[in-house]
């Protein structure tokens, strides 16, 4: 039966494919109904289950008879048996057969109804040993769901065809090590639009639907999903003439690729002669070719987290340096921004070590906790420093707050190039410096700041969320989060001037820098750099050869007029669609 | 122990003290199946909410019986005795080959 599930597109394009679930823990299966003549056929699949998974089991302990021999391993061989001794008890087949009769439902559903009621049952007990044995019912109900959901729950990692990966929720590991030649679709129940598993799933290009809810209780391994990455839906087991509408679509929106591709190699340039430089936010070095691929000029903020949250235990210098050579080494010439460690609020920085904090998004992370763990901090400042001669790379810190955080951020910078002079590793003493302007305070005392650095880079995400106190994360207040709020613009015009008057470079890295419809009024505020994410490269350079800088300082001049976001938003979205119409 | 005889089978009841420190946990419940299910007869285990099938591990376990709980032991057919006998043994005499109260 067709299901059509609606969630967050993050990730555009379309793809139609078999799932591949990935399990978890906690997997739940849907009240599947089936048809009364299906009863006999879902018996079957009920009874072929339990002797499978049987027949696993004995074979599981019989691949194994060193370990079973020993102390330890008896009471293992007791715990199979009983397993194995469920898995035979007529009286609990007959009553997940019942149920499929009764109900009418899936082998999958009532196994899991079944057995859910009786570790149910178990954890009421108030005797601990027994109440501990639902854990092996879960056990034995995983067992059977396995023989009945057969082999596409497993293994991502050796796709030998097309699939659409489905989960409940996606880590930026697992993300980040999908294989773009099988891996065509990402459909999850949890996440959001600024997740990082949905930046990598953007950065890869594949298409990619999150905060689905419920999916993964509506597909079973080997169903045929489509991923509608444009809009945010997902469909599952699609009829014949869904997947004839979505070929058209997928063959349009592909034409529509081709063309944007085709401008890679053609300047980033307005109808009236102004240049924009376009450059790539990356996380981590294999997205540099796709910037170069999709005719990005150079890395204009290359996120450096993932380093720490990739492994278990600090990256060390060697592990630093290596991944940034490698990216430097992809763009020799051109331009590579590289923004020191920005982790804060998550594993890293509330690991056990320390007490966690009680409000961390505005505690000591980012720079603030790199000032304080400087053997780490001059670690990564070290790798930066000795890549810096292989190409142009310039340096960033994030989160600066005021002047004095960054007078010592650079003093440490300077301290880490008088060891490299004296341990003779050659460094490029000049490097530009610049920093993260993403705070109320940073953007209200910018002329400041500007003195004594080379550049800013707007990061509108987190000035947003900090100038309207909203978290971009949570979604009873995601409506309240835009970057075309007027109190946003205003710090970002002001921003933007002291810049200007300071004559120092500025980008915009955030998210507005790769949304079409803010193109004309970043433009019109003066922004000539924008750092976005790689994938929409060719189509932001569309909008910027299709404009005049006359038409959008106009709109900027009539956005700065306006006090309803509302009307902002509504108006440079008209304004795009008359210079795109078909982008809209 | 009573014994009647209706129709050529056998029934015979017996009840049974669980003295193990642990009860009737997977393990014991194992042993109990495990004998249980050597017998041809139709072997029943009630307390006093319940009345279960002992051949079924499943049944078994959900009576949860702790330390202490008497369970009536009924065999019903041609070896109901030697059923009943061997596992009277097992729960009252060997209790499992676990430690007791």
């Amino acid at each position: 039966m067709m299901e059509i599930k609606k969630g967050i597109a993050v990730s555009p394009g379309i793809s139609i494919a078999k799932a591949l679930i990935i399990d978890s823990e906690d997997y739940r299966i849907p009240r599947r109904r089936i048809k009364p003549s299906q009863r006999m056929m879902e018996v079957q699949r009920v009874r072929n289950a339990f002797k499978n998974a049987g027949n696993e089991l004995i074979q599981f302990e019989a691949a194994r008879p060193e370990v079973l021999q020993d102390a330890k391993g008896s009471k293992i061989k007791d715990i199979f048996a009983v397993h194995l001794r469920y898995l035979r008890d007529r009286s609990l087949r007959k009553k997940v057969t019942d149920l499929v009769q009764t109900d009418q439902v899936t082998a999958e559903y009532a196994v899991s109804t079944v057995l859910r009621d009786i570790a149910a049952h178990f954890k009421k007990q108030k005797d601990a040993y027994i109440s501990e044995r639902a854990a092996d019912i879960y056990d034995i109900e995983r067992r059977l769901l396995k023989q009945l959901l057969g082999r596409k729950r497993e293994d991502v990692g050796h796709l030998t065809e097309e699939v659409v990966v489905v989960a409940r929720e996606l880590s930026p590991t697992q993300t980040a090590g999908f294989n773009r030649a099988f891996v065509k679709g990402i459909a999850s129940d949890a996440g959001g639009r600024t997740s990082h598993a949905a930046i990598i799933a953007r950065s890869l290009g594949i298409p990619a639907v999150v905060a689905l809810e419920d999916l993964t209780e509506y597909v079973l391994g080997g169903d045929t999903v489509i991923v509608d990455g444009n809009r945010g839906i997902v469909i599952v087991n699609p009829d014949e003439q869904t997947i004839r509408q979505y070929q058209e679509y997928s063959k349009e929106f592909i034409d529509l690729e081709h063309r944007l591709d085709a401008i890679r190699r053609k300047p980033a340039v307005t109808r009236d002669g102004v240049e924009v430089k376009l450059l790539g936010n990356i996380e981590f070095p294999d997205e540099a070719q796709v910037v170069l691929q999709k005719g990005g000029d150079g890395i204009g903020l290359y996120r450096t987290e993932f380093l720490y949250l990739n492994t278990d235990r600090e990256p060390t210098e060697q592990d630093h340096y290596e991944a940034y050579a490698k990216t430097v080494r992809v763009f020799h010439d051109r331009p590579i921004v590289i923004r020191t460690m920005d982790l804060g609020a998550d594993k890293y920085t509330q690991s056990k070590r320390f007490a966690p904090e009680p409000n961390p998004f505005l505690g000591l992370r980012s720079i603030r906790f790199c000032l304080q763990n400087l053997t780490m901090f001059k670690k990564q400042l070290r790798a930066i420093l000795r890549v810096s001669v292989l190409g142009d790379v310039k340096i960033m810190f994030p989160l600066i707050t005021n002047r004095q955080e960054l007078m010592q951020a650079k003093m440490i910078l300077h301290d880490v190039m008088e060891d490299l002079d004296e341990e003779s590793i050659p460094c490029n003493r000049d490097i530009d410096v610049g920093i993260m302007i993403e705070t109320p305070s940073a953007a209200l005392t910018a002329f400041s700041l500007a003195r004594d650095v080379d550049f800013f880079s707007v990061g509108t995400n987190d000035l947003t969320q900090y100038t309207l106190a909203v978290d971009r994360g949570n979604e009873l207040v995601s409506t309240l989060y835009s970057s075309a709020d007027p109190a946003v613009l205003r710090l970002l015009r002001t921003v933007i001037q002291d810049a200007h008057k300071a004559q120092i470079r500025l980008s915009v890295c955030g998210e507005m820098a790769s949304e079409p419809e803010y193109i004309m009024l970043l433009l019109g505020l003066g922004v000539r750099t924008l750092s976005l994410t790689p994938p929409m490269i060719p189509e932001i350079k569309q909008v910027i050869r299709s404009v005049t800088t006359k038409d959008c300082n106009e709109v900027a001049r009539k956005v700065l007029s306006m006090d309803s976001e509302r009307h902002i938003t509504r108006y440079v979205r008209n304004a795009a669609r008359k210079i795109l119409p078909e982008a809209f | 122990m009573a014994e009647e005889e209706t129709l050529g089978n056998e029934v015979v009841e017996a009840e049974l003290e669980v003295r193990n420190v642990d009860g009737l946990h997977m393990r014991p419940a194992m042993q109990f199946v495990d004998i249980a299910n050597r017998f041809e007869s139709q072997i029943t285990v009630s307390n006093d909410q319940t009345s279960i099938d002992g051949k079924s591990i499943m049944q078994i376990s959900m009576l949860a019986a702790t330390c202490g709980a008497k369970l009536r032991i009924k065999a019903e057919g041609p070896d109901a005795h030697q059923a009943v006998e061997a596992l009277r043994e097992l729960v009252e005499e060997k209790h499992f080959d676990e430690p007791i109260q």
